[in-house]
Parts: structure tokens; sequence; C-alpha cells
């Protein structure tokens, strides 16, 4: 058989991407042997498995291709696609798979080792709130915001502001219990979210972008060097945890157990996917919706764009900063807490589950952050790991990988991979980086 | 000490930085030219072309005393190499960040997820290769720390004087490629209207690729000329790649001309201003420059000319 | 075998058919005109053969080879030259600038072409060194017309060259349009000053939603009575669409 210039360059990228692979996995480098990573890769026999595996890769690839070729609309992958769709679609299905999933959420935790139940808490809990928030501003409304950690910083110090007289060097003049702090560092993210997003939402989608970048690298930098003020690098001590006085009921939450945290965080999760699944019907919602199609359009017909996308960008900041709140009291933190990959990282869980919607987004945290925590150590057999450190090389390969290959995500939003779709074949944007503002000349 | 005293020198130190800027800012602005999108993973190109040189001279350093021509002979192997690196870089990058989605179609924040996921992978991936501690080029590849000469009491020390240099010398070349060469011309026309280019038989697709590496080289010596002012890291492309996209929108985006004094005018101002918010928030005043140029003239100083070499 | 020959052309914008079968055949040294109102097709028939739009069904065959999925600057390169609607000169360069680009491929008779190009029109020979973007609409379509002679092309594609022109300023590019074909090149010509077309082409095809409603030679489609009605503007007190 011969092989076409095409197949043969998509033969050659497969085995590429083998070597490289080889390489991420590989043994590390330093900088007094700069290849010695690289060498300890490809000249060992272990290459030679990651070579059959480019070589598998390109194989199925090659198959599916031509069986979807042959096979058209009507074959028997396409059907089960189908089948598998209308049992999702039936009325119920989705709510009892939703229940199903909670009972999951609500009894594993229970049947896990202290350490995991942490891991589930802060990596994975938070991050899921985190990325819901994100959601707001790259799903529905289309803009990039790299510096959205900036908010959950903000939500964090707020907190140890006003509920710690000794966390920080200045504390609010009177303490609040951590319950109290929530709408106030909710506002003044929100706040933040308006100052920095009312110029720049203005401007070109993608400048936005890079001024978030800047905000989330200076709100990280001012932290380190207001010792004054943040306590700088060696950051926040003594935050008192949560604790509930309701009339008779009086429970704390023990700072040294995740589960307590884990529970309430779950019921927020489970709050905010409601509220935020209402706003993407609402009015703001469908004006969003309008403005990532076409923000000319959406303008010209009295969308006020500016105002949505604003109100977008600050339910977001202040989804951010709610997070940093409940982070905070359970966690020490200072300003290396805050970085522009902790910024990427929610960002990848977005993009993973699938920007616009909710439940994928939440799927995103779980996958990508409990198979980080997975590979933490060697699997069984394989002895495959991934280092804390090297946990971002793989990051961001998932986000090129998704971008490139399914741009929808894991759980698609329907209506953002139609648009999606619709925009590749020259309908529409699916995204506000071009705004009404841009035309070319 | 006042200002007036510090003045000079706080202009010398902006100069070389500023022109280092400026060598990179023009990789964001050629990249914006032909493509309307910021590239935000031109700092990871920016760090390869840093370590590539930096490694190059370390290995290639001969033992004992080394003799000038030596000397000038591995800075300019590693500027070289530098932009070699620098240039794959930016080809790796095109090929499998940016084109897959342009043969899609995809929406623009597409390409922009798409560069953060590149500059993420190809920063932390230099950081496990690497080692994740900085390194500086050798301490006897020449004496850099020698004062040259002096300007109103300001020391231009030789490492100055061949930074500076350097880069001016990148800044014509580069120049005079866009504005008069047949690939310059290609550049520009496709920067001002792609469709019509290709109407023309320019074939768009290999301009963006030629456009990436060409930035490429250009941010590879950059990169090399900033590590040898300061050092190279996996995490070192984030603030100068900030900073050169500032210079690139102070000067106007897509403006050449505008990029290169854009650079230079940052690198001036962030070294006064750091004079009066301290060394340690110097990052912070590059960062108030963007959001200021964004408020009050967000099309630059020269205004952003699309593929205009002037 | 005609020079160049459109079958069962089919292009769709998303869900969208532009063109829903479109075959019309043009022979080597013809001026043909494709006229239509806004939205029939015209424009993009016209960037379909020039390779900036895939067709999802149909051939293109130029001087016998087929062009599907050729991109555009190989259909360039081949002496098929397509003179965009809105004329799209570069704005950011000087008119010699604009001229060199339309020989991008080939730049063996540079200088002899762009005096030829300067002959046909004087007006630009005397701003050589002016930005595109500041010229005039009228100078601005030599411009455009100038640069795709630049590639000594076989077949001139032309969309709309008398748009948002003075009455004279047609006049003159109509007439140089003429010359053009004199000189050999085969001309397809989409208008909506239909008259003018019809007057200086040999055959005409007329769109409709995307597709030929009439085809002829020119001289009969000028005294068809539905084209006088609907394209000429010899309205008997129905709206013409000619605008």
């Amino acid at each position: 058989m011969r092989l076409s210039v095409l197949e043969t360059k998509r033969l050659a990228a497969c085995l590429g991407l083998g070597l490289l692979l080889a390489v991420i996995t590989g043994p590390s480098g330093s900088q007094d042997h700069p290849s010695s990573g690289i060498r300890g890769s490809l000249l060992d026999v272990r290459v030679v498995d990651f070579l059959l595996f480019g070589l598998v890769v390109w194989a199925l690839a090659f198959g599916l291709r031509r069986a979807r070729q042959t096979e058209a609309v009507s074959g028997p992958t396409a059907q089960l696609r189908q089948t598998v769709r209308t049992a999702l679609d039936r009325r119920g299905a989705r709510p009892t798979s939703y229940l199903a999933m909670l009972l999951v959420a609500i009894l594993v935790p229970l049947a896990l080792a202290p350490a995991a139940q942490l891991s589930l808490f802060l990596d994975i809990g938070i991050y899921a709130l985190l990325a819901l928030g994100l959601n707001v501003v790259v799903g529905y409304a289309g803009l990039l915001d790299l510096g959205y950690i900036a908010f959950y910083a903000i939500g964090a110090y707020v907190t140890a502001y006003f509920t710690s007289a000794s966390a920080l060097p200045i504390h609010a003049p009177f303490l609040l219990n951590p319950f109290f702090v929530f709408p106030v560092a909710v506002a003044v993210a929100a706040l933040a979210g308006i100052i920095l997003g009312g110029p720049t939402l203005r401007l070109r989608g993608d400048y936005l972008a890079i001024v978030t970048l800047g905000f989330g690298e200076i709100v990280q930098i001012l932290a380190r060097n207001s010792d004054g003020v943040t306590n700088g690098s060696r950051g926040a001590f003594g935050v008192p945890g949560l604790s509930m006085h309701l009339g008779p009921l009086e429970y704390v939450f023990p700072r040294t157990k995740a589960l307590p945290y884990y529970y309430l965080l779950l019921t927020i999760l489970v709050l905010v996917m409601i509220a935020f699944s209402q706003l993407e019907r609402s009015r703001v919602g469908r004006a969003l919706a309008a403005i990532r199609e076409d923000e000319v359009a959406a303008e010209a017909s009295g969308v006020p764009t500016l105002r949505y996308k604003l109100v977008a960008f600050a339910i977001g900041a202040s989804t951010s900063g709610f997070a940093g709140v409940l982070f905070a009291t359970k966690q020490f933190f200072n300003p290396e807490t805050f970085s522009l990959q902790a910024s990427i990282l929610v960002l990848t869980i977005v993009i993973f589950g699938g920007m616009g919607s909710l439940f994928g987004v939440v799927l995103g945290a779980v996958v990508l952050q409990g198979l980080a925590y997975v590979l933490r150590d060697p699997i069984p057999f394989i002895g495959f790991q991934v280092a804390d450190a090297d946990r971002f090389i793989y990051f961001g390969a998932v986000i090129i990988i998704m971008m490139v290959f399914r741009p929808q995500g894991l759980v698609p939003s329907r209506r953002r991979s139609r648009e999606i779709k619709l925009s590749e074949q020259g309908l529409g944007h699916a995204d506000a980086i071009t705004g009404a503002s841009e035309v070319k000349p | 000490m006042a200002f007036a005293d510090q003045f000079w020198q706080l202009t010398v130190t902006g100069l070389v930085i500023g022109s280092v800027y400026a060598v990179i800012a023009l990789g964001y602005t050629l990249v914006y030219g032909v493509l309307q999108l910021i590239n935000f993973a031109h700092s990871e190109v920016f760090m390869f072309g840093a370590f590539g040189g930096v490694f190059a001279t370390r290995a290639l350093l001969p033992s004992g005393n080394i003799s000038a021509t030596e000397s000038i002979g591995l800075v300019l192997l590693g500027l070289g190499i530098g932009a070699l690196c620098g240039g794959l870089a930016a080809f790796a990058l095109e090929r499998t960040a940016y084109r897959p989605l342009r043969r899609r179609g995809a929406p623009r924040l597409a390409y922009l997820i798409s560069a953060i996921g590149a500059s993420l992978f190809a920063s932390n991936l230099a950081g496990k290769e690497f080692g994740r501690d900085s390194v500086n080029i050798p301490k006897d590849l020449f004496d850099y720390n020698t004062q040259v000469f002096s300007v109103f009491g300001a020391r231009v020390s030789k490492q100055d004087l061949v930074v500076f240099v350097v880069a001016l010398a990148l800044l014509l070349l580069l120049d005079r490629l866009v504005s008069g060469t047949r690939l310059g011309q290609g550049i520009r026309s496709v920067a001002q209207d792609s469709d019509t280019a290709s109407l023309m038989g320019v074939n768009v697709e290999r301009i963006i690729v030629m456009t990436f590496v060409l930035g490429g080289l250009l941010a590879g010596a950059g990169g090399f000329l900033y590590a040898m002012k300061f050092n190279a890291s996996f995490t070192m492309g984030f603030i100068p790649g900030v900073k050169a996209f500032t210079a690139a929108v102070l000067g106007g985006i897509g403006n050449v001309r505008g990029a290169v004094l854009g650079g230079i005018v940052l690198g001036l101002v962030e070294n006064y201003g750091q004079f009066f918010l301290g060394a340690q928030n110097l990052d912070v005043v590059a960062f108030l420059v963007l959001v200021l140029i964004l408020l009050v003239r967000p099309s630059g100083l020269l205004g952003e000319r699309l593929g205009r070499a002037a | 075998m005609s020079l160049l020959e459109l079958d069962d052309l089919v292009v769709r914008y998303g869900a969208v058919e532009a063109l829903k079968g479109v075959s019309l055949t043009v022979e080597e040294g013809e001026i043909v005109t494709l006229l239509g109102a806004n939205g029939a097709g015209k424009t993009t028939t016209l960037r379909t053969i020039s390779g900036l739009l895939r067709p999802s069904r149909g051939a293109i065959t130029f001087d016998g080879q087929p062009l599907k999925n050729i991109p555009a600057h190989e259909v360039a390169a081949m002496g098929l030259r397509h003179v965009p609607e809105g004329r799209r000169v570069f704005p950011q360069m000087s008119i010699v600038e604009n001229l060199e680009m339309g020989a991008y491929r080939d730049r063996k008779h540079l200088k002899v072409d762009m005096e030829r190009v300067f002959g046909l029109f004087p007006r630009l020979a005397e701003r050589q060194k002016q930005d595109g973007g500041t010229l005039s609409g009228g100078e601005q379509q030599m411009l455009a017309i100038g640069r795709a002679l630049m590639g000594r092309p076989r077949v001139l594609l032309l969309d709309e060259p008398s748009m948002g022109l003075a009455p004279l300023v047609v006049q003159t590019i109509f007439q140089i349009i003429g010359e053009i074909n004199a000189d050999g090149v085969t001309v397809l010509l989409v208008e909506q000053n239909a008259a003018q077309a019809l007057r200086r082409a040999s055959r005409g095809y007329v769109l409709e939603t995307g597709t030929i409603a009439m085809q002829g030679e020119a001289s009969a489609l000028l005294q068809d009575d539905r084209i006088r009605q609907v394209y000429l503007g010899e309205s008997t007190g129905d709206e013409a669409q000619a605008g």
C-alpha cells in the first residue's frame, strides 16, 4: 500500500508526537546538563514504546478516517451516537443522572483518606467553583480573563483583614464572622472587576486578555511587596475557621478537617450551578449569547453590549472573590498561591470541560485535578507519575489539544458547539474578541 | 539622591533595556499585522532563544583566557544560535497551536487560548529540561562590567554597549527587510488585505509562517541579549513579554517603527518611574503605562498602521 | 473547449446556498457579462472561480485544467486575475508598490509591464508615489485593473468596476476594458450597470438568487423586455432593482 503525501505527513506528525511525549515523560535535565533530559528520554529503549504509540495513534486515526469515508452518516458508530444522544435527551434522564452524581459526590468522600479529602476540597471543589465563575466570563461572554485569580486573592486578603486581628499587619476596626465576609468580599471583588473591566472592555477583546494578565501579576507583586499591609511573602496566618451561630445552633468548622468544608462547598456549588443556569436563560444570558454570535448586530439592535460584558465580568470576579473567602478560612496563603499559573489552571478546566457548560466545567475540575492528584504517586505496573512541578506541561498540552481537536470541550454546551460550528463556516463569531469597534480598513 | 543626579544613568539603562524590548516587540507587531492576533506564546519563543544562546556560549567557551576575537565570535554565535532557537520555536508554535485552528476557521478566542496553552506547555517543559534555576552566560565570555565611556557621568559598560548596538542593528535590518524586500512586501500586503494579497499570487499561509519565524529569530536574538544583561530561566519570558507587548501597543500595534519607538520609550519611562516608586515596583510601572495608553490613546503613539513599514 | 467553464457550481455559507448550480462558459477572447441584483451570487461566483471560496459541488475548468481546490494564489499564478469588488487596492502602499504586488510571482517583465499600465492610465503615472488609500475611487479602480494586468492574465474577472464612480469615469473604465480585451485578454465582467456591460460584452448571463435565470447574446439580452424592465431601469411603473 502506498501512502499519500498527506498521510505520510500525518504519520510523521504522529511519530513526532510520540517523541515529544517521550521527552515530556522522560527524565529531567538540569542547567549544567541541559540536554541530559532529552538524551535520557530519546536515547533509551523506552523511545520504542513511544514511537509505537505514535504509530498506533496514526493507524487508529487513519482507520477512523477510512471508516468515516465509507460509512457516511448511517454507519454503526453514527447510529450508536444517535442512540446515546436520544437516551440523554429523554425527559427525566438529565435530572436523574444529576441526582446520581450528587449522591456520588456526597458519599464517596466519606471513604477517602484525609489527604484525598483535603484535595477534594482544595483542588477540585474550590477550582470547580472558580471555573464556574470563569465560565461566565469565557463561556457566556466570550471574553478572555487571564488575571482571574487576582479576584480570588482579593477575596482571601479581604477575609484575613476582616476576620482576624493578627493574620495581617492591619485589620478592620471591627472583626466579622467569616460568613459575613462573603458579601463584603463579593462586593469588593466585583468592584475591582468593574474598575478593571470598565475601561478595557471598550477595547478590542484581546486587549482585555493582556490587561487582565498584567493585573493578575500586579496584584501578586503588590501583595509580595506591601509588607505593611499583606505581610509580604510570609502570607496570612491564623484566619479563623468558619463558624455558625444561628440561634441555638452553634457549629465551628474545624480547620483541621476537610469534610465539613467540602460539604459546605458542595452545597454552594449546587446553588451556584442553579443560579448560573438561570442566568444563562435570563435576559442577561440571552444578551450575552447575542454578543458572542454577532456583536455588531447585537449593538445595532439596541443591546448595550458594554454593560452586559461588564456584568459578566463582574459576576466572574465576584465568584472568584467568594471562593477566596472559603479558601482563606481553611488554608494558609501567601502571594505565591495566586500565581498566573493558577489563573491558567482555571482556564484549562473551563476549556477542558466545555466552555459554557456548567456540568462540563465541574466535571473538568474533577477529571483534571483528580488526575493530577492520582498521578502524584506512580501508577501500579506502569510506574507513570507526574511530579507536581511538571503538571503544567500536561495542562498546557490539554489546552492545545482541546483547541485543536475538540474546542467545544468534554461535555459541550449545545449552544456553544453550534456557535463554534457556525463561526467556522464563516457565520458569526462565537466570542466577543472581535469588538464592534474593530472593522478592518 | 535626587532625580537629577540619577537621570543620565537611568537614561542609559532605559535605552539599553528599551532596545531589547523593541526587538521583542517586533515579533508581536509583525504577527499582529498578518493575523490581528496577540501571540501570547511569543514570550516563550524569546525564552528558548535565551536558553539556546546561553547554553551555546557555555558549551563552547574554551578553558583559560580567551582572546578578543574568540569573545566576539562567541557572542555572535550565541546570538545566532539564540535566533535560530527562537525561529524554530516560533515555527513549531505556528504549526501546532495556530495552523490547525486557521484551517478550521476557528473563532479568535480559540487562538488566544491555544497560544496560552502553548506558552504554559513550553515554559514548563523548559523548566523540566533546563532546570528551574536561572543560568547566566559564562563569566569569562568578556569583561562585561568594564566601563567603556561615560556620558554626563553615567557609566556605559561594555555589556550595555554590546546589547544596545546589536539591538539597534537588528532593528535596522528588520526595517530594511520589511520596507525593501519582496518578503517584506508580501508581509505588508497580507497585513493590509490578505484576501487581495492571495489574488496577487501571494501564498498567505507561507507569509504567515515566515512572519512567525522572522519574529522568532528576532525574539531569539533578543532573548540572548536579555540573558546577557540579566539571566535565562524558564519563567523569564513572561515579564519582558508583557512589556514588549506594551511597547508594541505604545507605538501602535502593527506598526514596525512604532514598536521600536514604543520599546525605547517604555524602557526610559519604567526606569525613571522606578526611581519614584522603588526598584521592586519596576514591573508595575510598565503595567501602568499599558493601562494608561489603552485608556488615552489605544492606537498608540504612531497609530496602528497595519503592514506599514513607516 | 471553452477557456473558462463552470459546471453546476454549488456554494454554501453555512446552511445557506448562495449558488445553487451555476453553469457558464467563457470563450477565449470574449467579454462575457454576469448581471444580477444585489445578493444574486455574482461576487460569490467570482470568488469561487479565483479560489477564495470552496464550492461544495460542481466543477470549474480553466484552459482544460480543473480549478476546484486550487488555492487562490495558485489560480492567480495560472493567469486568471480577479479584480475584487470595492477595488481593494493596498491602502498603505504606493501606486508603484501596488503594481509590483500584481507581479508578485514573476518580476521578469516588471519594468515593461509597468510602463504599459502607465500608458493605459496616465493618471496613475502622475501619482506614482502616492498611497493607494489616498486615491479617488476612479483612480483606485484604474490601479486595481492595472495591478491585475501586471500579472499578464489570460482571463480578467472584474467585479463591478463601475461601482460608485462618476459617469465620465465609468465611460473611461469601460473603454479601457474594451482596449484590454482587444489586446487579447478574456474578460468576465460582473456588473449592475447592465446597459454599459451589455454594450461591451458579446454574451451575458443573468443570475437570480443563485441560479442562472437567463443567458444569451448581449444584443439579444439588451432587447429583452424583462431585462429592460428590471436591469436597465426602463421601468413601466414597477420598482426597478438595478440600484
